[in-house]
């Protein structure tokens, strides 16, 4: 973004509208909420060593007991403390969603990025793969390649990364389209600018912002995505907790109407990292491009 | 007109074949079937000679060339689970995922459209806020801890409903007994569809909202609802057809889990068993069942909008 504000023709926009992107991101109250909440979750699962005496793995007290003082949230069947797994597996999950939009981000910018630019047979090429990537049932994709791989954490990050990338390539191949006939790109060509230097120093700062928020929307999607896949048990195994496969032992009828507290914790978990991502991601729309009301 | 139909379907079919062609790939990579078969009875010879009836022992380019050749003369292979026809295992469970997905479309689209429209018309009050809020919960909750909430409250708790199959077993089925079953499934399913869907209508109405004939008709004084209901919803319409045509693969996906979880006897089902089982002809099968609908849906919307805005040049 600072670049953009730096950039001689975006200066005078930057002076007309003097409210900068954080003042109207905190006017989006519920994301601001929403990014606290977001921050605590991610402060306590990566303090998670520090914050809980048990090992995720291993058992630390009877089986199947409810909550109590010294197990807030109760023990699973082979006696390991909820609220431990929970801690570890929003890790997991909260590092497979990253890694997983990490990746796709990257491919979908380059992709978007040579296709808008060069154009000719290799956009028209590009764009009929990521039409067939698109067109086809993401779940299937997924579960094939899940059943190629050995399940695993690995695995699923790479899976999910290679799936998610035709939305971000659409996206920036149409801002190339549009930022290659402002006036400042022409004057740069005009002037000889190498085209490295367009590319990366003039069009990509400019389409960050529509691609930030999108990988949001696309982290959100990860969790979701990884915790579908883990509670089908194709994704991250046991005994390495993720809040997939905690919600794996739910579809066991006695867990499911029994013992709540093994399986409601871990879902609710799930809803309010997406939730708050998903939040975060609409307050960063209105912030960093006021035109777009989508 | 004519010209542009043949154009897109002439589009298609390279995207089509792009398709069979990631799948099979992706299928092969999978490892073979016969892996699924040993055991202390399988004798090597007994492998070599499915191996040989199968065509397994060619290249995976052959494979695929006679997998090709076999579906243009309308064959698309045999199970090597259950050696029935993989058009009559789908045929005979495309039904029940028809029904599941066209409920939860219908439904979820019957709470997307009032609130997307709604919350458009009312932009940045309290109300908009709250529809929208509410869209991305929905979009948030993953469909399969939804499913389990609703099985826990509405069978478990209440039993008010069946959590599993598509009818009671022993009982025929009559329409009633498969209704209450796909309440919960469609329930699930339909949320998710609205969603994602809420905001894209709110959007798209909020762009036609902001057009000069809409100040033309307020200008006019034929009232908000009018306004509303004969200029902007009509032509907001048609971006929401295009969503619907997006929501096909979306739905599918859900379709696979959420029959999962409910037993729905659907193409999921017999999806997520052929994947795990890796019966190659049901999985390539079905993925070209999913491509050729998903591509029927973007031609389909193409051709709408073409039909229904003037501007679109064909």
């Amino acid at each position: 973004m600072r670049n953009q504000r730096e950039h001689p023709t975006a200066k005078k926009k930057g002076l007309m509208e003097r409210s900068p992107a954080l003042q109207r991101f905190c006017r989006h109250r519920l994301a601001v909420i929403c990014l606290f909440i977001l921050t605590f979750m991610v402060a306590m699962a990566l303090l998670a060593p520090v914050l809980t005496p048990y090992a995720p793995t291993k058992p630390s007290g009877k089986f199947s007991q409810g909550p109590s003082l010294e197990h807030l949230l109760g023990t699973d069947r082979i006696g390991r403390d909820m609220l431990t797994r929970i801690l570890y597996g929003m890790r997991v999950s909260l590092l497979v969603g990253f890694l997983a939009t990490l990746i796709s981000t990257f491919i979908g910018v380059v992709l978007g990025l040579i296709s808008g630019y060069v154009g000719g047979w290799v956009d028209k090429c590009l764009m009929a793969l990521t039409d067939m990537v698109m067109s086809f049932p993401y779940i299937l994709l997924v579960l094939v390649a899940a059943s190629i791989f050995q399940p695993g954490m690995w695995s699923i990050i790479l899976i999910l990364g290679f799936v998610d990338w035709p939305g971000v390539t659409r996206l920036v191949r149409g801002n190339v389209l549009s930022l290659r006939e402002m006036n400042y790109i022409r004057s740069d060509r005009t002037a000889g600018m190498p085209w490295h230097y367009i590319l990366f120093s003039e069009i990509l700062p400019n389409t960050m912002a529509p691609v930030l928020v999108y990988a949001t929307s696309v982290f959100a999607l990860s969790i979701l995505d990884e915790a579908a896949l883990s509670f089908l048990g194709m994704g991250v195994q046991p005994p390495t907790p993720s809040l997939g496969n905690i919600l794996n032992g739910a579809e066991s009828m006695s867990v499911l109407t029994g013992k709540p507290w093994m399986w409601i914790p871990a879902g609710v978990a799930i809803i309010l990292l997406v939730v708050c991502i998903n939040f975060v991601g609409d307050a960063l729309r209105d912030a960093l491009d006021p035109r777009n009301l989508r | 007109m004519g010209k542009y139909v043949l154009k897109k379907l002439l589009l298609a079919i390279p995207i089509l074949l792009g398709i069979t062609i990631i799948d099979y790939g992706l299928m092969s990579l999978a490892g073979s079937p016969l892996d699924m078969l040993t055991g202390p009875r399988m004798t090597q010879e007994a492998i070599a000679l499915r191996a040989e009836r199968w065509g397994l022992n060619e290249p995976v380019y052959m494979q695929y060339l006679h997998w090709l050749w076999e579906v243009l003369h309308g064959n698309l292979g045999y199970s090597i689970k259950s050696y029935q026809p993989v058009s009559e295992m789908i045929g005979s469970h495309v039904g029940p995922t028809l029904l599941l997905m066209g409920t939860s479309l219908l439904l979820g689209l019957i709470i997307a459209i009032p609130a997307g429209v709604y919350s458009a018309v009312h932009r940045y009050k309290k109300r908009d806020y709250a529809v929208v809020s509410m869209s991305f919960i929905f979009s948030s909750i993953p469909g399969f801890f939804f499913a389990l909430i609703l099985i826990f409250f509405l069978t478990v708790r209440l039993g008010w409903l069946p959590s599993s199959g598509m009818s009671t077993p022993g009982t025929g089925g009559d329409a009633a007994d498969v209704l209450r079953h796909l309440i919960m499934p469609a329930l699930v399913l339909s949320v998710e569809v609205a969603g994602s869907n809420i905001r894209y209508i709110r959007s798209s109405v909020l762009e036609i909202l902001e057009m000069d004939y809409i100040r033309t008709a307020r200008a006019k004084g034929i009232g908000r609802r009018r306004v509303i209901d004969t200029h902007a919803f009509r032509n907001a319409l048609l971006p929401i057809v295009t969503v619907i045509g997006m929501q096909i693969p979306t739905l599918f996906g859900g379709a696979v889990i959420v029959e999962q979880i409910f037993s729905w006897p659907g193409l999921g089902l017999v999806t997520m068993s052929a994947v795990m089982g890796r019966d190659y002809p049901v999985v390539m099968g079905v993925c070209l069942l999913s491509a050729v609908v998903v591509l029927a849906a973007n031609l389909l919307t193409d051709l709408i909008y073409a039909l229904v805005d003037p501007t679109i040049k064909y």
